[in-house]
């Protein structure tokens, strides 16, 4: 069951992304689709909206980068709750700290260790 | 008239022209695209949430596991694309393979391959941002927005 909803959800949220790029070609580039989906999923996270999905389908809400920005929202949220103002600007990158440097390290060692394919 | 006749004829030419484009050009429609953009990207969460699985099973908690699933995900993201299997895949799969997290390590790992022969600290080190970059900033920015309203609202 987890799977199947994970596989909906996930699969649904790339959709979503895809008619961003299809039907409004060809201004947006992958990079617009990143940025729409990380604001986007902040913001959707802060009033609530997100972590129904996160819910009932796991990894297929917090797989896609929309997750990543329900992680921000909700780290910054239980940042202030902890430390008051200075969480603001800690607790969200505190609960993403795992995946960022994880992205930079590795993108680092495999762009050293691999050549551009043509 | 002979100018005028001269455009008619150039005006066919180019409606000839576009047919035979058209014709040619492979066609993609938005329905495939999403299909396929929907499986690949649905498989990509399932494969996620099956490693999920296994770490809260192994009695991880599930807050840690979420962010070893990350970097699992990451780490399988740019290892793909290091070796040139994720591009192939992202060819078909279209947002299926930029909006998951493993999409966000293939811009990183594509973007700093490019401007390898520019060394690896300012062609490598540089460029490894020129997509993640914004994408961090928007991020990190929507949070302490919303970090600042919730202080505001506590």
């Amino acid at each position: 069951m987890s799977y199947l909803m994970a596989f909906i959800i996930g699969g649904i949220l790339c959709v979503i992304g895809q008619l961003a790029m299809d039907l409004t070609k060809p201004g947006i580039t992958p990079g617009h689709i990143l940025v729409g989906f990380i604001t986007g999923g902040a913001i959707l996270s802060a009033v609530g909206l997100y972590q129904p999905l996160v819910d009932i389908s796991g990894a297929g809400a917090t797989i896609p980068l929309s997750g990543f920005g329900h992680s921000l929202a909700q780290g910054a949220i239980a940042g202030v709750k902890e430390k008051g103002l200075l969480g603001a600007f800690s607790g969200g990158v505190a609960a993403t700290a795992a995946g960022i440097t994880a992205a930079i390290v590795f993108g680092y060692l495999a762009a050293v260790i691999f050549n551009p394919k043509d | 008239m002979d100018e005028g006749k001269s455009e008619e004829l150039k005006a066919a030419e180019k409606k000839e022209y576009q047919n035979l484009v058209n014709q040619v050009k492979p066609k993609p429609s938005v329905l495939a695209n999403c299909l396929w953009a929907f499986v690949v990207g649905g498989l990509i969460c399932v494969i996620a949430q099956m490693i999920l699985n296994y770490l809260v099973s192994k009695g991880m908690s599930k807050s840690d596991a979420g962010s070893a699933v990350a970097v699992i995900m990451v780490f399988l993201g740019a290892l793909l694309t290091g070796i040139g299997i994720y591009d192939k895949i992202g060819e078909k799969a279209g947002a299926g393979s930029i909006v998951p997290i493993t999409g966000f390590s293939n811009v990183i790992v594509a973007s700093a391959l490019e401007f390898k022969r520019e060394g690896y600290i300012f062609g490598v080190g540089a460029r490894i941002f020129s997509i993640a970059g914004p994408t961090l900033l928007f991020g990190f920015t929507a949070s302490v927005l919303i970090g600042l309203i919730s202080y505001w609202f506590r």
